[in-house]
């Protein structure tokens, strides 16, 4: 097995920091960067940011603060929101990101996703998709963060992204999302039981524990966490070590 | 400007920034440039690279820095060759047919082994964090890039091919993916390279670059 990845991801609205609940009710935490460098040294495998307004505004506005973050963060970084064009991934790429979520455009367009990972290659085209429960064993892909439904069937959705070129997907469900009731584990399972490539769940830790069904069972490659970090309720590093606790190879982060 | 401590080659390949952020983090005055002069004339040049190896050859050829880079190594500067910047430090690479490499280190680049040692089919690329070894031919990083490091520490790789040295004393670590192991960091005299990416690798990769920095 792989080192699981301890992911923080960052939710970003205008220059803020935020935090919703089903991807909604969005609340300013802070600036971004003191919470990024803070996950950083406490030893966070990567980081994700989000700007969650940008596909209503047709617009990223992650540059800048990627840009800035590059100059204290050395660990892998995934920038998503908004994102249209190869263009527009060349561009975030530029400011210090390592990965492009793309969700709404590639929707919209999925050629956008072959485009991107022969650009950049596919270790670069992070398919982010947004679930929504609709019925037993049964989910729809939402965009626009969670606020416009699109008919899709997730686990269609994800097959055919990857056969596009998605090399990673951020599987984020919008039912856990900011409910800190635990990752929603049967449709990481489904995903993760679909496709080869890694699958990065999202949405719902309430407690480090949350992890645990979300590996050994969903067979998550990656977890991803905000609220919990956000307010404190944990470190990245009680999370490792609860990770370790139940037999879950993660990075040896002391090893230093 | 002040005379840079460490030029990286800006060949048109990959992500420049965080590379030139790293080595910033590590104190250095750094220029990141295609320029040859200020390349032969630095007292360290970092050669960085993402991609496919023949576009990564056929770029810097183009720009006319094949020669420079062998220059570099002639001269005693200190090289480094990050992720397709090390591989490109070999003699030639089997992906997509045999291209020829700078040939610096003795040896070639082929794929990163698809089956484990279990037999069991295995995801290539190699993305993630893994932890570097030392290998037969160097049994202790003492004197090396990797001094500062513990064995067992975790860096981050995202790679399809792998160099494969021919002198074992070229080999200063491994990683083991699925049983197997992968080259991922080599060095011969003044030259040296990393599969992995120092500039991601947090703590420890900053721990290699600033030894880089102290050739």
């Amino acid at each position: 097995m792989r080192k699981i990845r301890l992911i923080a991801r960052l939710d970003i609205k205008g220059p803020n920091l935020i935090k919703g609940v089903h991807l909604e009710g969005l609340r300013v935490i802070g600036p971004p960067n003191e919470h990024a460098l803070r996950y950083y040294q406490q030893g966070a495998d990567e980081l994700i940011y989000m700007d969650c307004v940008a596909s209503l505004y047709g617009r990223n506005n992650l540059g800048d603060i990627v840009q800035s973050a590059a100059k204290d963060v050395f660990v892998p970084m995934t920038v998503g929101g908004g994102i249209r064009s190869v263009a527009d991934a060349t561009q975030l790429l530029r400011c210090g990101a390592d990965k492009v979520a793309v969700n709404t455009a590639a929707v919209a367009n999925p050629k956008l996703i072959g485009d991107i990972a022969r650009r950049f290659g596919s270790q670069c085209m992070v398919l982010s998709i947004e679930a929504k429960q609709v019925g037993p064993d049964r989910w729809e892909v939402y965009t626009d963060n969670g606020r416009e439904r699109t008919g899709l069937n997730v686990i269609e959705w994800v097959r055919k992204g990857v056969s596009l070129g998605a090399g990673e997907i951020l599987l984020t469900s919008v039912d856990k999302e900011g409910t800190r009731k635990g990752y929603d584990v049967a449709l990481i399972k489904a995903v993760t039981r679909e496709v080869s490539v890694p699958v990065i769940a999202s949405g719902g830790m309430g407690k480090p524990e949350d992890l645990i069904d979300a590996v050994l069972q969903g067979e998550a490659d990656a977890v991803a966490m905000a609220d919990i970090l956000h307010y404190r309720r944990a470190t990245v590093g009680d999370i490792r070590n609860v990770a370790r606790g139940a037999g879950i190879d993660v990075r040896d982060y002391e090893h230093a | 400007m002040s005379t840079p401590e460490v030029v990286v080659i800006d060949y048109g390949v990959g992500n420049l920034l965080s590379v030139r952020r790293g080595l910033e983090r590590c104190g250095a005055n750094v220029a990141v440039t295609s320029n040859r002069d200020v390349i032969l004339s630095a007292p360290r040049v970092v050669l960085p690279g993402v991609g496919a190896f023949a576009d990564g050859m056929a770029e810097l050829s183009r720009h006319g820095l094949d020669d420079v880079v062998r220059e570099v190594a002639a001269k005693k500067t200190p090289l480094l060759g990050i992720c397709l910047g090390m591989q490109m430090l070999l003699d030639e690479s089997e992906e997509y047919g045999i291209t020829a490499g700078l040939g610096l280190i003795a040896g070639r680049v082929v794929s990163v082994p698809a089956i484990s040692s279990e037999g069991q089919p295995q995801k290539v690329p190699h993305i993630g964090w893994n932890s570097l070894q030392p290998t037969a031919g160097c049994k202790h990083w003492k004197g090396t890039l990797l001094q500062e490091v513990r064995p067992g520490a975790a860096v981050y790789f995202v790679h399809s091919f792998m160099a494969s040295p021919v002198d074992p004393r070229h080999r200063l670590a491994d990683c083991l993916y699925g049983g197997m192991p992968i080259s991922a960091a080599i060095g011969r005299d003044n030259v040296f390279g990393c599969q992995f990416h120092p500039e991601k690798s947090g703590a420890v990769g900053l721990k290699i670059l600033q030894r880089f920095l102290a050739q």
